[in-house]
C-alpha cells in the first residue's frame, strides 16, 4: 500500500499466532473515511481476530506481526497511552452479546457517562445532557427515566442500542461492529441495522461490519472482504462480489444460502470442513474442498490479485490473477 | 388443512400450554400462555415449518406435538389415537415412532461414549438380544448420514458441529420413526455446513417418508425444507399456508415484516425493508385483542379489542387478521 496515508485505517501484512500456531496469515485491508467495509466468513476464519489484533485487544500470548496504522500512526506495539486514545476515541467496537459487554450492576447512564468523561471530559450536567442525547439518538424511548435503569431491565435489542450509544460517546471515526445482530430476532435485527445506517450517514462515521450473514453485510456495506482460514480470499464492491463472486469459496457460500423466493433448488454445499489452523494444507487452504482445484493449488498459496478493476481474488483458477502473479512471480508464503 | 384426502399422521386441536412464572421469590405468580389455541394437522411424509421469533412459543409447540409436555387444553392425536400420558409404557412405545432433534448436538450426546455406540443405543434398548444385528444397522446408518467408520469410533468432542448433528440425526432415525420434530437443528452451524445438513435432512425425508415439524427462526431454511409453513407470534399462528406461496405473497402484516426483514445477499432480490417499531412483546404481559396490534402499521381500533381468529383466506391459506375477514373472494391479491 503506497497510498497508505490517504486511508483512514490500513492493515498491512497483519499476522497473528497463538502458541506458535498462525491463525492470521497476512491481512491487507484499508478503510477510508466514512466507508462501510464488511468482513464475512465462517467461524474460525479470523474476521474478529483481525480487528482485535489491530486494536491491541488480544491476550498477551498472541504474537502479532505486520502493521496496522491509523492515519499513518502505527498501532501494533504502540504504547498504552496511544492505544487508550485510539480505542473508544477514534475507533469504537461493539460485540455480539451486549448483555455480557455491559456491566450488570451499574446503571446504563453511568456506563455511558464514564465513556464521556474519559474521552470527552464531560461530567455533571453536561455529561448527563450528552448521555440523554445519545440515548435519544439510538432510539431508547423515555431516555430521561431509563437513564437510571440497569442492563437486565432492557431487552436484547435495547441493550445493543445502549452499546451503540456508548460506542458513539467517544465520537469515533470508525465503528467496528462484530456480529452486532447475530443474537437478535430478525425484526429487531432490521431495526439495529437501520439505526447503524442512519447514524453512519448522519455522523459520516466509517464502519467495519463483521458477520457470518451474507445478507446483513450485503445490505449494509460498500465493500466486502471474504475471509477463509486466516486469509482474505476475495475483496470487491458489495454489488460485484455478491452478484458475481469469483472465488470458489465465495461462490460456495452464496450457493449454500437457501433462496427466499423463486424455485427451490438443491443447495450447493461446500463439502468437508474448515481446516484446523494447526493442520493447514501446504497450498491453498481451500483446495481440499474446492471444485475448481488445479495441480498448482496443492503446492502454492495464491495471493490476492486484481481480477478486474476494484476487485481482488486469491485463486489460481482466476486467469487474470494467475497472469498478474506470474509477471511478478510473488508467491508469498 | 383438513381438506386433504390422506389420514393425518398428527392431529392437534386447540392446544394451549400455560406456564406459571414469578418475579422474584415472593412476587405474585403470573401466567404465561406459551401456546394458545393452536390447531394443525401433519400428513404422513409432510413437513410443517414453524417460524417465529424468540418467545413466540415455537419450541413449546414442538414438545406438545411430541407428547413431551401435556397441553392444558386441547389434544394431540397420533395415528388416530390420543397421546398417552408421559412416562407410561404406551408413551415409551410411541417414542420409537417419533423423535426430536435439538439445536445443540453436543448437549444431546454423551461425551463419554464413542458416537457409533450412541447411535446403536436406541436399538439396544428396544431389542436388547440382537447385539450383532444392532451393530450392523448402526454402522449402516452411520454411512447413510455421511460419516466414515473411523469417525464412528470417535467421541463427540472430536467431531465438528455439523458431524455431531449428523450423529444425532442417525440416532434419531435408528428406531425407524414416522415423525421427527427438529427444533433449530442447523442454527448453530456455519452456512456451508448448514447447507450440507439441510440437504441430508431433505434426502432422508424423501427416502424414509418421514413427516417433520421443522422449527426455526431462519425463514430461508424453513422454506427450503417445508411444504407448509406456519408463522407464530406470541403463542398463536398468525398465518399458515404453502411455503413458497406464503413467502412470495405474505398476507399478515407480521409475516410481511418478517419476510421483508430477511437480509438479501444478491442485489436483484433487494427490496424495501419494513422496519417494525417497538420491542418483541412479553408473553407474560400480553396486549389485549390482536397480540400484534401495538407493532402493526395497519392496526385499527377493532384490533385493540378483539383477537382475530385464524380463518381460511383463498384456497391454501389461513390468516388471523381483521384485514382479512373469512371470505372466499380474491382478497389474497392484496399483497
Amino acid at each position: 500500500m503506497s497510498d497508505r496515508e490517504s486511508h483512514f485505517v490500513a492493515l498491512d501484512e497483519l499476522t497473528v499466532s497463538f502458541d506458535g500456531v498462525r491463525v492470521l496469515h497476512g491481512i491487507n485491508l484499508t478503510v477510508s473515511r466514512g466507508e462501510a467495509v464488511g468482513l464475512v466468513g465462517e467461524s474460525g476464519s479470523g474476521k474478529s481476530v483481525t480487528w482485535l489484533a489491530a486494536l491491541g485487544l488480544l491476550p498477551g500470548k498472541a504474537r502479532i506481526g505486520g502493521s496496522a496504522t491509523l492515519e499513518g500512526v502505527e498501532l501494533i506495539g504502540a504504547p498504552p497511552s496511544t492505544l487508550d486514545r485510539v480505542r473508544g476515541g477514534r475507533i469504537a467496537m461493539i460485540s455480539q452479546d451486549p448483555a455480557s459487554a455491559l456491566n450488570p450492576v451499574i446503571s446504563i447512564g453511568k456506563q455511558i457517562g464514564e465513556t464521556l468523561a474519559l474521552h470527552r471530559g464531560l461530567s455533571g450536567i453536561a455529561g448527563r445532557a450528552e448521555t440523554l442525547r445519545l440515548l435519544d439518538l439510538v432510539g431508547i424511548p423515555d431516555a430521561a427515566r431509563r437513564i437510571h435503569a440497569y442492563p437486565h431491565e432492557f431487552s436484547g435489542g435495547q441493550n445493543q442500542r445502549v452499546m451503540i450509544a456508548m460506542a458513539l460517546a467517544g465520537q469515533p471515526d470508525l465503528l467496528v461492529a462484530d456480529e452486532p445482530t447475530t443474537a437478535l430476532d430478525v425484526t429487531i435485527q432490521a431495526q439495529i441495522l437501520d439505526l447503524i445506517q442512519t447514524i453512519r450517514r448522519e455522523l459520516g462515521m466509517a464502519l467495519v461490519l463483521i458477520s457470518h450473514d451474507l445478507g446483513v453485510i450485503a445490505e449494509t456495506c460498500d465493500r466486502v472482504a471474504v475471509m477463509y482460514a486466516g486469509r482474505i480470499v476475495e475483496e470487491g464492491t458489495t454489488g460485484a462480489l455478491f452478484d458475481d463472486p469469483r472465488h470458489p469459496y465465495a461462490q460456495g457460500l452464496l450457493g449454500s444460502l437457501p433462496p427466499l423466493s423463486g424455485p427451490r433448488r438443491r443447495l450447493v454445499s461446500i463439502p468437508g470442513v474448515v481446516p484446523d489452523p494447526r493442520l493447514l494444507p501446504a497450498g491453498c487452504a481451500f483446495a481440499p474442498r474446492c471444485p475448481k482445484r488445479v495441480s498448482t493449488c496443492d503446492s502454492a498459496i495464491p495471493t490476492l490479485g486484481v481480477s478486474h478493476p476494484g476487485h481482488r481474488v486469491a485463486c489460481f483458477a482466476e486467469e487474470a490473477v494467475v497472469q498478474e502473479q506470474a509477471r511478478s512471480h510473488g508467491y508469498a508464503a | 388443512m383438513t381438506s386433504a384426502n390422506a389420514e393425518p399422521l398428527l392431529l392437534a386441536r386447540n392446544l394451549r400450554r400455560v406456564y406459571q412464572s414469578r418475579r422474584g421469590m415472593f412476587g405474585a405468580p403470573s401466567l404465561v400462555r406459551a401456546v394458545d389455541d393452536v390447531s394443525f394437522d401433519i400428513l404422513p411424509g409432510e413437513t410443517l415449518g414453524i417460524v417465529g421469533e424468540s418467545g413466540s412459543g415455537k419450541s413449546t409447540m414442538g414438545r406438545l406435538a411430541l407428547g413431551l409436555e401435556t397441553p392444558d387444553r386441547g389434544s394431540v392425536r397420533f395415528r388416530g389415537s390420543p397421546m398417552p400420558m408421559p412416562s407410561t409404557a404406551e408413551w415409551r412405545t410411541l417414542r420409537q415412532r417419533m423423535q426430536m432433534i435439538y439445536q445443540d448436538p453436543l448437549g444431546a450426546l454423551d461425551r463419554r461414549l464413542p458416537v457409533l455406540t450412541q447411535i446403536r443405543e436406541p436399538l439396544d434398548i428396544h431389542h436388547p438380544r440382537e447385539h450383532h444385528g444392532n451393530q450392523v444397522k448402526a454402522a449402516e446408518m452411520l454411512a447413510r448420514v455421511g460419516l466414515s467408520r473411523e469417525q464412528g469410533a470417535r467421541y463427540p468432542h472430536e467431531l465438528s458441529g455439523g458431524q455431531r448433528q449428523r450423529v444425532v440425526l442417525a440416532r434419531a432415525l435408528m428406531t425407524g420413526p414416522d415423525f421427527l420434530v427438529c427444533d433449530e437443528p442447523v442454527s448453530a452451524l456455519d452456512v456451508s455446513i448448514q447447507a450440507q445438513v439441510v440437504n441430508l435432512l431433505i434426502d432422508l425425508q424423501t427416502e424414509l417418508g418421514l413427516a417433520m415439524m421443522f422449527i426455526s427462526h431462519d425463514l430461508r431454511v424453513v422454506r427450503q425444507i417445508s411444504k407448509r409453513v406456519a408463522v407464530m407470534y406470541l403463542g398463536g399462528f398468525v398465518e399458515e399456508g404453502d411455503a413458497d406461496d406464503l413467502f412470495a405473497s405474505p398476507l399478515h402484516p407480521y409475516t410481511k415484516a418478517l419476510v421483508s426483514a430477511a437480509p438479501q445477499a444478491r442485489s436483484t432480490n433487494r427490496h424495501e425493508r419494513i422496519v417494525l417499531t417497538g420491542e418483541p412483546p412479553n408473553p407474560a404481559n400480553r396486549p389485549t385483542g390482536c397480540a400484534f396490534h401495538p407493532r402493526c402499521g395497519a392496526a385499527m381500533p377493532r384490533c385493540k379489542e378483539e383477537a382475530p381468529a385464524l380463518v381460511p383466506v383463498g384456497r391454501e391459506r389461513r390468516v388471523a387478521c381483521h384485514l382479512y375477514p373469512a371470505a372466499t373472494s380474491d382478497q389474497t391479491r392484496a399483497a
